[in-house]
């Protein structure tokens, strides 16, 4: 039993004032202006309840120092030096962080408790597996996204059969547990099987999936420091864990239905699964017209209203700064840009709005998906930069494409639309957009960053 | 039994505000949310503060913390870019 060097009712009293001050910080999430305050108060929220913790009788608080500035450390040094188009591989990797620490510390309390009962064994159990699975599964995930390993679909005929194998031995190690509470074999036998059972869950969800995984492992993070206050019986793991599992939760369901899919389909993807469809020459077979930046310059001469779409390139191609350069010169002249944003742009939530608002573009400027596309008509001409599948019409209009039925934005409805793009070769979902040969289409072939540079050049020489 | 079903009440509870919360989360800061969720997900050092006292074995407090290690990773760098991300949002004008 943990006692504290004061009365134990007022450390509780600390973790309920945190759990409230993370709810007020989360709440501070719900709009930009309100945004950085609400981390602050989140902040303090943590750094009470780790005060009221370090109140405990008999730590070793030199070994806590150790792990903490170690830690520490790491933390800001990773926060201060990654660039915003890394984040997905960042929050990856600390989901992985957060599902380790659960599996150490559920095993170190059970290890330590004296009589173990009922539920402690289950939560234990739990804490290990969903632990276990954050922490391989956010690692292949970075190593996914950061490009250290093939981001398509890998895996073995049979996958799902052994994953289903997998999680029943998991869940036996958890009722071993249950029966024999001094099993620590037990225990590490569910960690171990779990930390494969992450790989092997992680590894076949490759490509245009990734948003969709993040936000579970982001989910499951949190489930796993829930499971860890289940087994310490302490409120605010909980309360701060079913915030994040709830977050995450609800992250993942508004990525599965911008794609149109079910969660089911995109954690039980079919390994090798082929594109089928028309073949790339039928879809472009000479209809495909390209154009230079001094003629885009040309028509952005006498446009009034321009939409730029990103994706995921503009990203590769750091080109976020030279499109809000575009964008100052368009404004000057009294053109009205906008970005629209969909929803599963880039690699994860949101990714797309964090690097335009590094390059300075207000976030009024930036519209959702559905309310541009009310809008696409008036639009004299839309750039879209390094985005494919998310504006290819074949989702609306071919009821047999891979895509059929995900929302896109209708840039071709726009009266003019430029691609920026390095080949016309396919996006994620491997399959060619008919976008790229329809009449009001012009292709800028080229790297997105070079060929808006010319861009600029050519409206500054315009 | 009671104070089992006490904390699960706590945790149905917790996830229903979280969702009521969350939902109203504009998309422009899901990035944000996703690396804030990330710091709040290192409340798992309270656990592993607790659980490096000297009266347990050697090993328990090496998992300890290790523990301790992995959540501050998660604490500051999660809290301090989402504070450099949220600085992006505000510096205009």
């Amino acid at each position: 039993m943990i006692t504290y060097l004061i009365d134990l009712g007022w450390v509780n009293l600390a973790y309920l004032v945190a759990s409230v001050l993370f709810i007020i910080g989360m709440k501070g999430m719900t709009h930009p202006r309100t945004a950085l305050r609400g981390n602050l108060i989140s902040a303090w929220g943590m750094l009470l309840a780790v005060v009221a913790a370090l109140l405990a009788n008999g730590l070793s608080y030199q070994w806590i120092l150790v792990g903490a500035v170690l830690g520490g450390a790491v933390g800001a040094i990773t926060a201060v030096r990654v660039q915003m188009t890394q984040m997905p591989e960042m929050v990856a990797l600390f989901n992985g962080f957060g599902g380790a620490a659960s599996v150490l510390v559920a095993g170190a309390a059970f290890m330590t408790a004296a009589e173990p009962d009922l539920q402690m064994t289950i939560a234990t159990g739990l804490s290990g597996l969903i632990g276990a699975v954050t922490f391989t599964g956010s690692l292949i995930a970075f190593l996914k996204l950061a490009e250290k390993m093939p981001s398509g679909s890998l895996g073995f005929p049979g996958i799902k059969a052994f994953n289903g194998l997998l999680i029943l031995v998991a869940l036996a190690g958890t009722a071993w547990l249950a029966v024999d509470p001094s099993s620590q074999m037990a225990y590490w036998l569910v960690v171990v099987v779990s930390c494969v059972l992450g790989v092997t869950l992680t590894i076949p969800i490759g490509g245009a999936d990734m948003p969709v995984v993040i936000a579970l492992l982001n989910s499951y993070s949190g489930l796993a420091a829930a499971a860890t206050g289940f087994v310490l019986m302490n409120n605010v793991l909980i309360i701060a864990g079913s915030l994040v599992g709830a977050s995450g939760i609800i992250l993942t369901q508004i990525m599965c239905k911008a794609m149109n899919r079910s969660l089911g389909a995109v954690l039980f993807a079919e390994f090798g699964g082929a594109a089928s469809g028309p073949s790339a020459d039928d879809v472009y077979g000479g209809k495909v017209k390209s154009t230079s930046p001094a003629e885009v310059a040309m028509m952005l001469e006498t446009a009034q209203r321009v939409l730029v779409v990103p994706g995921y390139g503009m990203a590769v191609a750091q080109a976020q700064h030279i499109v809000r350069d575009m964008a100052n010169i368009l404004e000057a002249r009294g053109v009205l840009v906008e970005y629209g944003i969909h929803p599963v742009a880039g690699r994860m939530p949101g990714h797309m709005n964090i690097l335009l608002a590094e390059a300075d573009v207000p976030y009024e400027k930036l519209r959702e998906m559905d309310d541009i596309n009310n809008e696409i008509a008036q639009i004299d001409v839309c750039i879209v930069v390094g985005a494919n599948d998310t504006v290819n019409p074949a989702a609306r209009n071919d009821p047999h494409s891979p895509i059929a039925g995900m929302p896109i934005i209708d840039v071709d409805r726009a009266r003019t639309v430029i691609v920026v793009k390095r080949s016309l070769s396919p996006g994620f979902a491997g399959i060619p957009n008919p976008l790229f040969a329809a009449d009001n289409c012009l292709m800028m072939f080229g790297d997105g960053k070079k060929a808006l540079t010319e861009l600029v050049q050519a409206l500054k020489e315009g | 039994m009671d104070m089992l079903i006490a904390a699960i009440t706590v945790f149905v509870l917790a996830v229903y505000v979280g969702f009521e919360v969350i939902t109203k989360v504009p998309p422009t800061l899901h990035t944000p949310l996703m690396s804030g969720s990330n710091a709040i997900s290192g409340i798992t050092l309270i656990g592993a503060v607790v659980s490096t006292r000297t009266d347990n074995p050697t090993l328990a407090t090496v998992l300890a913390v290790v523990a301790v290690a992995f959540a501050m990773i998660n604490v500051v760098g999660g809290y301090m870019v989402t504070h450099r991300m949220l600085g992006m949002f505000r510096k205009k004008r």
